[in-house]
């Protein structure tokens, strides 16, 4: 899972990087225990999404929908396991399964390295997000669950500052070409 | 077989992926299943690591407070000083109105077993300014009966005497002064000798002659031979006893809280005055006199209740 790519279509040229072995399941793994550390050690701080993050970056850096896809599926998979039997199975798992998709079909045709793209789409990715879930919520679980709000709004800003950042971050575990 | 364009490929994985994780909902919905085996994987996968986590969380928490976030720490030191300045005033007060409250009840005491007596209560409002002399000042004077030379008491035991009488005001020369004094008596061997003062805040008890016997701890009243004090009232307590020729040297430690008097009783006549204990006031049995029982010497609390004999009634 840590190959590189080049797209070469017309006049673009789109690198697709990959990464030190195992700093994608590092980071996945790292995401989703931070995720559960939230509720009980920074409780305030449980709108974060860390997962869907990591999602988004690898999605992004890698530009495979399908390799994509699998990691936001697993990274979902794994978040609704650890959060109780409360959540079935595939909650997040799906909704991140359409992230992931999404972010490397998107990151396969834009240029998603500067910061303000990458802010703007992790906004909309978040908003996706839990748009997804607001469906699967209403339509597959049937139970009532609100549409967007202004808290969304403003954890989907806080959550693209974040990302942007650790974006940043994120890209010293690249591998130079 | 179908064959799939490969542009396609990504989203028939995603249909296939989305399909499959819909029918796991589906399913834990209609059997009410949890998918237990994949919880199980997935929890114990990422336990260790979650443990491992914790254990950060914890020393970085433990490390940032105790160490980096400590502005709020100062404040609140501030603000607990502040408060414990403030509760440490509170008490003090509090402490100061029961010990009030125990003083004047001892008076009421006192003056419910001698309601027939003559006497007034007086507050001290003041004392003496220098070292010099130790007097103090009441707020009682000549418009409530006070005049020279009457006797001033606790209920522990005798003060002094009224040296000065205003209008509104006496002065009270205490026991402890150089000049002052009273006649007095040893409880059990009745030896008699006067009582005087030092300047500092015991008592001497003089000429008594150097074969006889004086104990620590025996307790010391009033003679009544010096026309100011009615006999028995408590003195106070032998602290020290040594050879002289031809006299003892006996230091007391006086009966009376001489050096913290707020409350006191100018007696107004001569006539004995009964010195109970509380709960004999309040009807209870009345305890073993003090005579036969030695009290420790330095213990001026230990003669507050005294009486020598059981309610010391003495003709004048």
């Amino acid at each position: 899972m840590n190959e590189a790519y080049e797209f070469h279509g017309g006049e673009t040229h789109i690198e697709v990087h990959k990464f030190f072995p195992g700093a994608v399941a590092g980071v996945a793994i790292a995401a989703l225990v931070l995720q559960a550390a939230f509720p009980v050690y920074l409780p305030g701080l449980d709108f974060l999404d860390l997962p869907l993050l990591a999602t988004i970056y690898f999605g992004l850096s890698r530009r495979n929908p399908s390799t994509g896809l699998l990691l936001g599926m697993i990274i979902g998979l794994t978040q609704d396991a650890l959060s109780g039997p409360t959540v079935p199975l595939g909650y997040y798992g799906i909704a991140k399964t359409v992230i992931g998709y999404l972010a490397s079909s998107i990151g396969a045709r834009l240029d998603t390295e500067h910061p303000a793209a990458r802010f703007a789409l992790i906004m909309g990715f978040f908003v996706a997000h839990q748009a997804i879930l607001a469906v699967v919520h209403r339509l597959l679980l049937a139970q009532p669950e609100r549409w967007l709000n202004v808290h969304l709004l403003i954890a989907a800003a806080v959550n693209a500052v974040l990302g942007t950042l650790l974006f940043a971050g994120l890209d010293r575990l690249r591998r130079s070409p | 077989m179908v064959s799939i364009p490969s542009r396609h490929r990504s989203l028939t994985l995603l249909a296939g992926v989305l399909m499959a994780q819909v029918l796991l909902l589906a399913l834990q919905i209609k059997r009410d299943s949890r998918g237990r085996l994949i919880r199980v994987w997935a929890i114990s996968a990422v336990t260790p690591f979650e443990r491992g986590g914790s254990w950060g969380f914890v020393g970085i928490r433990g490390v940032w407070n105790h160490y980096f976030a400590l502005q709020t720490t100062s404040k609140e030191n501030q603000a607990l000083r502040i408060e414990n300045d403030t509760l440490k005033l509170t008490i003090s007060q509090l402490q100061s109105k029961a010990a009030e409250a125990d003083r004047l009840g001892k008076l009421l005491n006192f003056r419910a077993s001698n309601e027939k007596l003559p006497m007034v209560n007086a507050r001290v409002i003041g004392a003496s300014a220098g070292t010099a002399s130790r007097t103090i000042e009441i707020d009682r004077g000549e418009r409530d009966g006070v005049r020279r030379n009457q006797a001033v008491i606790t209920p522990d035991g005798a003060v002094g005497k009224v040296i000065e009488s205003y209008r509104d005001s006496a002065q009270v020369l205490l026991l402890t002064d150089r000049e002052g004094g009273a006649g007095a008596m040893l409880v059990e061997s009745r030896i008699q000798g006067p009582v005087g003062g030092t300047g500092d805040p015991t008592l001497t008890m003089k000429y008594v002659a150097g074969d006889e016997n004086v104990n620590v701890g025996e307790k010391i009243v009033t003679s009544g031979m010096d026309k100011i004090f009615p006999r028995d009232v408590p003195i106070g307590t032998v602290m020290e006893v040594k050879q002289g020729s031809p006299f003892k040297q006996i230091r007391l430690t006086p009966a009376a809280k001489l050096d913290r008097l707020e409350e006191v009783i100018v007696l107004l006549t001569q006539e004995p005055v009964e010195f109970k204990k509380d709960a004999e006031v309040q009807g209870a049995p009345s305890p073993a006199p003090a005579a036969s029982a030695p009290s420790p010497a330095a213990n001026p609390a230990s003669t507050s209740s005294v009486p020598a004999q059981p309610a010391a009634r003495v003709n004048p």
